[in-house]
């Protein structure tokens, strides 16, 4: 596959178009920012986790990239209804899908639609882009304040 | 005289590569220009058959490096028009020589209070060194504002030119906009008002020849690799009445007279401010470029530049949501652009599978990305060895990036 077929999958294009989740998210009880210098991608996301620790929503606003947007779009449709352990299991899948440890075929992973970034790891400085959002969810669970993928 | 650039071309082996089986189209010269096989050669000559240190050993060798180091400083006195080579000072970098002079000149001379003022479209490398200084001896950095078309502001200038104002550090051309500052012109009313002046002239070493001494700075800077010379190597000019009343800025070898745990005495210029070991081959490399410039003509380059800024302009404005940053009446080949609907991120990635590199990012100016409300900008930088076709397949790549945005 080429580099852009690769990298620009139509689900990867469509979510920059009509990103989901897209709004400050009121009354949020989680809210970290994520920059990343190199491209200037700066985003916020916000989640709302209720006392059984279960992520009722979760949204992101800023701007970035076509990567970093769909990736950040994806991962708020994903987070919703999982609990705060079930996500931090997701980052940790995806950061391994991205930097190439974790293949999809042969990994039993949770990440359905998210394999769609699983080309990303042979674009080095585009890996960044798509672990921006998820970083920055990390570091709302964890309480920090900005992330910077730099 | 026009240019043969086809011919040209040939001197530059990094043109001939091809990326994802295309050829290459080098469109990143504001960031690094490639390398002619003089230059190389220099090199990798005195790597093979000339390596020793200089100003040091009595044999053979050293004598020999020391020469080729010494004439390189002699190539650049002459193409800044410096009155005398203890007026040269090699660096790493512009970087490395914005630093020395912070650190040297502003912590000697400068205290709470007194004012420096720089411009809206400065390079990081002319901002932070300044904002370091001010936090270490408590002077104020004043920005002179631009307009929509990335010029600077002249009345704002003169009026932050104030009793408390010491030093005027200013860009010549702005490496994201690709603004030609009236130097000239600025450093007059700072001088006349007794205001020491830097230049930094990265980006205007390859735009035109330079007088130091008809333009009176105080201070040049410019670095090798971005006039067809090596990384790693740069040069200060500076006055040689105010680098000696100056401190050095690192100690070490070579730039003492005599050292006694008592009491060290420092070297003359321009040795005082080149501790340790130099960038040797790198000085070599540096005369080498200077001299292939100096072959080809930096008018010439020039004129050949300017057709092409002037074809680049014209295609790039034609194609659907391009909005040109930085339009400023004089402005050296420098195209820095953003593209509705797509991040300057995607379109770098899109057009580098067609061969094409061209620069994305803030271009180390983030204020200036503030400025113009863009997160980043896509920047096509032109060299003399550029051709329009280069530019048509820029364009080509970049319909093809809105085809699969669209």
């Amino acid at each position: 596959m080429s580099m852009r077929d690769e990298l620009y999958q139509q689900t990867i294009l469509e979510h920059n178009r009509n990103p989901r989740n897209f709004r400050k998210l009121e009354g949020a009880t989680h809210v970290a920012e994520g920059y990343n210098p190199l491209c200037g991608d700066h985003l916020w996301v916000y989640m709302k986790v209720n006392a059984s620790g279960i992520i009722e929503d979760a949204a992101f606003e800023g701007s970035g990239c076509a990567i970093s947007k769909a990736s950040a779009s994806m991962m708020t449709a994903s987070l919703k209804g999982k609990n705060t352990q079930q996500a931090n299991e997701l980052f940790e899948e995806f950061h391994k899908l991205v930097i190439g440890e974790l293949k999809p075929d042969e990994h039993p992973n949770h990440l359905e639609k998210l394999t769609v970034f699983s080309g990303i790891w042979q674009y080095p400085v585009r890996v960044k882009c798509a672990s921006l959002g998820w970083h920055t969810m990390h570091g709302a669970l964890e309480k920090a304040k900005t992330v910077s993928t730099e | 005289m026009a240019i043969n650039v086809q011919k040209l071309r040939q001197d530059f082996p990094n043109l001939a590569l091809k990326v994802y089986g295309k050829p290459l189209v080098y469109l990143d010269n504001a960031a690094t220009t490639f390398k002619p096989q003089c230059v190389i050669d220099a090199i990798s000559n005195h790597y093979a058959h000339g390596t020793s240190n200089v100003h040091r050993g009595v044999h053979f060798l050293s004598e020999q490096a020391t020469k080729a180091f010494e004439d390189s400083r002699e190539i650049v006195r002459q193409f800044l028009n410096a009155k005398s080579t203890q007026e040269i000072i090699f660096t790493r970098g512009t970087t490395d020589a914005i630093n020395l002079v912070a650190q040297s000149f502003g912590r000697a001379f400068l205290k709470s209070g007194d004012e420096i003022v720089i411009s809206a479209m400065e390079h990081h490398s002319n901002i932070v060194p300044w904002q370091m200084l001010c936090e270490q001896v408590g002077c104020v950095l004043k920005v002179v504002p631009m307009n929509q078309h990335g010029e600077l502001i002249w009345d704002e200038y003169i009026r932050l030119l104030t009793p408390k104002t010491r030093l005027v550090a200013m860009t010549y051309v702005s490496n994201s906009l690709g603004t030609i500052n009236p130097i000239a012109k600025i450093i007059k009313e700072a001088k006349d008002r007794g205001i020491a002046v830097l230049v930094d002239g990265a980006q205007a070493v390859t735009y035109r020849s330079i007088d130091v001494q008809a333009l009176d700075c105080d201070f040049f800077a410019f670095s090798g690799h971005k006039i067809f010379g090596p990384t790693g190597i740069g040069v200060l000019y500076g006055k040689q009445q105010l680098l000696e009343s100056m401190p050095p800025y690192q100690g070490g070898g070579d730039m003492i007279a005599s050292v006694t745990f008592a009491k060290t005495t420092y070297n003359v210029l321009p040795y005082k401010f080149e501790a340790g070991t130099p960038a040797i081959a790198e000085a070599i490399g540096l005369g080498a470029a200077i001299k292939y410039v100096q072959s080809i003509g930096l008018e010439n380059m020039a004129a050949h530049k300017k057709e092409l800024l002037d074809y680049g302009t014209k295609v790039l404005s034609a194609i659907p949501g391009v909005r040109l940053i930085g339009t400023a009446q004089e402005k050296t080949a420098i195209l820095s652009f953003d593209v509705e609907g797509i991040h300057p991120h995607d379109l770098g990635t899109l057009v580098d599978e067609d061969g094409v590199a061209i620069r994305t990012g803030h271009h180390c100016t983030q204020p200036v990305m503030e400025f113009f409300k863009v997160p980043a900008t896509a920047r096509a930088s032109l060299a003399f060895y550029n051709t329009k076709e280069e530019l048509d397949i820029l364009v080509k790549a970049i319909y093809r990036a809105k085809d699969i945005f669209k």
